[in-house]
């Protein structure tokens, strides 16, 4: 039995099925509220759940059981007397220390936690950045969405941020620093390229049995790193892609040469192309990229899957993926993208997909 | 004369063009000079009250330009869609 976790525009969705049938829904909480993201943490058990109440502000809550009552937790919130609110929580994020868990959000704040996400502190290393009054938002807003944690070694962090490009810490996130050289920003002119801050990360994942590999989608790129994020080479442009603008992004853990993307058209359109659903997989660290998209939608089919509406379940060829749309479809695979099959239909606009 | 640099669609409404002199002592000067050479433009850059649009950015060489950014000749302006919209 699978169970996804599907953040949507009007509450949170639980779904339970087999690979290859149409998913039930278990439970739905946060009714008419936008659910961000939900994740279970593997290693308590504990859900926890990003909502951002359009009347209450953004809040995370927790529970054991999604099905019953939900715990507001503590501490999210910028420090007083600052001009910026905390607008929302895009990722949260199980490190490598026990109990200690990551949440970041809009503006480009990270959070720690170490109770297993019940009470929480702000990163202020990160909050007091030098430069953060000239950092600028993308179209979701300036947000932390991406925490890249290395496994065993809880001081290695990198962080993905819309856009304020990738920062990395070798000591737990106490001290900071931009690991952005190579990102080409398209959308600067040329000769403001060099020096600019606005480098607009749209999703950054690290690979689990070579940790110094990450791989990203940009905003127009698809990157990969050999050296921890320090420096970022383009895999977008030569290998097949049909567009090399998207968000979402996939990693078989078991594989360090894999990585999956959705493109959508561009920046200006942001639907899949030519009306065709498919998901792009390559297995040599970028060269050439394969099109996995029997039992999608083939045609007439112009969605939009949003940032943290991607995931997998397990590794290997036997991998599950699982994503979700703006247009309420969620879709699955139990080989690894071999073969699709829709999960679910006529949900909310899908924010986020999680296998709990 | 500024020299003014446009991207699609903006510079399909100035003729296929994607390089422009025009005068200008301001960006807003430059922009509407812009207009007037192509009426088409017109609502795309500036909105009603003259101030441009949210989610355009204007470069003046390699900085971020206001309406009231002075131009000087040989000063490049940059037309371009900004991340913060689509």
């Amino acid at each position: 039995m699978t169970e996804l976790l599907v953040g949507t525009k009007k509450g949170l969705f639980v779904l339970r099925g087999e690979p290859g049938d149409e998913f039930e829904v278990a439970a739905r909480s946060f009714a008419g509220e936008p659910v961000e993201y939900a994740i279970r943490d593997p290693r308590s058990g504990r859900y926890l759940a990003s909502v951002t109440s359009a009347f209450y502000g953004p809040k995370v809550w927790v529970t054991d059981d999604p099905a019953g009552e939900w715990q507001e937790t503590e501490g999210l919130t910028l420090p007083e007397g600052q001009e910026q609110a905390l607008k929302r929580i895009w990722t949260i994020a199980p490190s490598e220390a026990e109990g200690q868990l990551f949440a970041g959000g809009d503006p480009a704040v990270l959070f720690e936690s170490g109770d297993g996400g019940l009470t929480w502190s702000l990163n202020e290393s990160f909050w007091n950045q030098p430069t953060r009054s000239e950092w600028s938002p993308g179209a979701g807003g300036l947000c932390l969405h991406s925490v890249a944690t290395w496994p065993g070694d809880p001081q290695r962090l990198a962080l993905g941020i819309s856009a304020v490009g990738v920062w990395l810490s070798d000591d737990g996130g106490q001290s900071w620093r931009h690991g952005n050289d190579g990102l080409v920003p398209r959308y600067i002119p040329e000769e403001a390229r060099e020096e600019t801050l606005a480098l607009c990360v749209h999703n950054l994942h690290r690979a689990r049995k070579q940790p110094e590999r990450l791989f990203m989608q940009f905003h127009g790129g698809v990157y990969r790193s050999d050296d921890a994020g320090e420096t970022w080479t383009d895999i977008g442009t030569d290998g097949g892609l049909p567009s090399d603008f998207g968000f979402p992004l996939v990693l078989d853990p078991d594989d360090p040469d894999s990585a999956y993307v959705i493109p959508l058209v561009a920046d200006l359109d942001r639907v899949t192309p030519e009306g065709r659903v498919r998901v792009y997989e390559t297995r040599d660290a970028g060269a050439n990229w394969t099109a996995r998209g029997d039992g999608l939608p083939g045609e007439d089919a112009y969605l939009t899957i949003l940032r943290q509406a991607f995931d997998r379940d397990g590794a290997g060829t036997g991998m599950g993926l699982y994503f979700g749309a703006t247009s309420g479809d969620v879709f699955g695979s139990g080989d690894a993208g071999g073969t699709w099959f829709t999960a679910a239909t006529r949900l909310p606009p899908v924010n986020s997909v999680r296998v709990a | 004369m500024a020299v003014v640099r446009l991207r699609a669609p903006l510079s399909e409404l100035a003729g296929g063009t994607k390089e422009l002199r025009l005068e200008g002592a301001t960006v807003v000067d430059v922009l509407r000079a812009l207009e007037r050479e192509h009426p088409d433009m017109e609502g795309w850059i500036l909105d009603e009250r003259g101030r441009i649009r949210e989610h355009i950015n204007v470069f003046v060489n390699r900085e971020y330009g206001r309406e009231d950014t002075s131009v000087g000749d040989d000063d490049r302006l940059h037309v371009l869609p900004a991340i913060s919209g689509g």
